[in-house]
């Protein structure tokens, strides 16, 4: 019953999915910090949860200093951006054990 | 599962900007070398970056796929002329010529391919953390 175990799982598993994108994303805006005319994207973590799986659309982000050569990446910003995501995925990672470890529980009734 | 799509944009990444760094590294090394002639002098090199884009746009919801030297450029700026008629290498008229390399600008160039590269080895080591993390899930 593949489907149950996925309700059981609730949110968490889009979450995840959601979580290993945006560090794709942010993994790229940080290896295109030094390219010309490059615009920084992200994605509203919010909203892309809300919609379906693989429609979340990408935003620009607004720029605090913008580079002359029209390079919207802040370095400092998206590394933090990351840290901040690799800490939500983790927690996730965390929600999903403990929920699986409560059906071992359950399963073995131990 | 693309979650090792990471590692190559980080990885894009590191191997442009470590040609950044043999573009700084060449045109510090080449900063003295002098010519008599103005056509044959050394001159500074700089690499173009451009974003690429994934092979099948909109497939992985068109999220870039890293960075890639589109080409190198060399510098424009005029030789600078020397007059040193002792020196074996100079004109008729007793003058070198030697490449307009900036050297503050070359060693600020390197601080900042430094730097970026560092990010991405950063970037790395936390996908791969994560990774590993993901493959003992429902374990212990």
């Amino acid at each position: 019953m593949p489907d149950r175990i996925d309700a059981y799982l609730g949110i968490h598993t889009r979450a995840l999915m959601l979580e290993s994108r945006r560090a794709e994303l942010l993994a790229n805006n940080l290896a295109n910090a030094d390219t010309p005319g490059f615009k920084s994207r992200d994605i509203d973590f919010k909203s892309a949860l809300a919609t379906a799986a693989g429609a979340e659309e990408l935003k620009y982000r607004v720029p605090l200093a913008p580079a002359l050569d029209g390079n919207t990446v802040d370095a400092q910003l998206e590394q933090s951006a990351f840290a901040a995501n690799a800490v939500r995925y983790q927690a996730t990672l965390t929600f999903i054990n403990g929920k699986l470890r409560s059906l071992m529980t359950a399963i073995t009734g131990q | 599962m693309s979650s090792f799509r990471i590692f190559d944009i980080a990885g894009s990444g590191m191997s442009a900007q470590s040609v950044r760094l043999n573009t700084v590294a060449s045109n510090l090394a080449n900063a003295e070398s002098i010519s008599g002639d103005p056509a044959q002098v050394y001159r500074a090199k700089h690499p173009v970056f451009q974003a690429t884009q994934p092979e099948a746009a909109g497939v992985a919801g068109n999220a870039g796929s890293g960075v890639r030297v589109a080409g190198i450029i060399e510098s424009r700026a005029e030789p600078q002329r020397r007059y040193e008629p002792g020196n074996p290498l100079a004109d008729a008229q007793g003058y070198v010529y030697a490449p307009s390399v900036n050297v503050v600008e070359e060693m600020v160039d390197m601080i900042s391919a430094s730097r970026a590269y560092q990010n991405d080895v950063e970037v790395m080591n936390t996908a791969r953390n994560l990774m590993l993390a993901t493959l003992k899930l429902g374990q212990s």
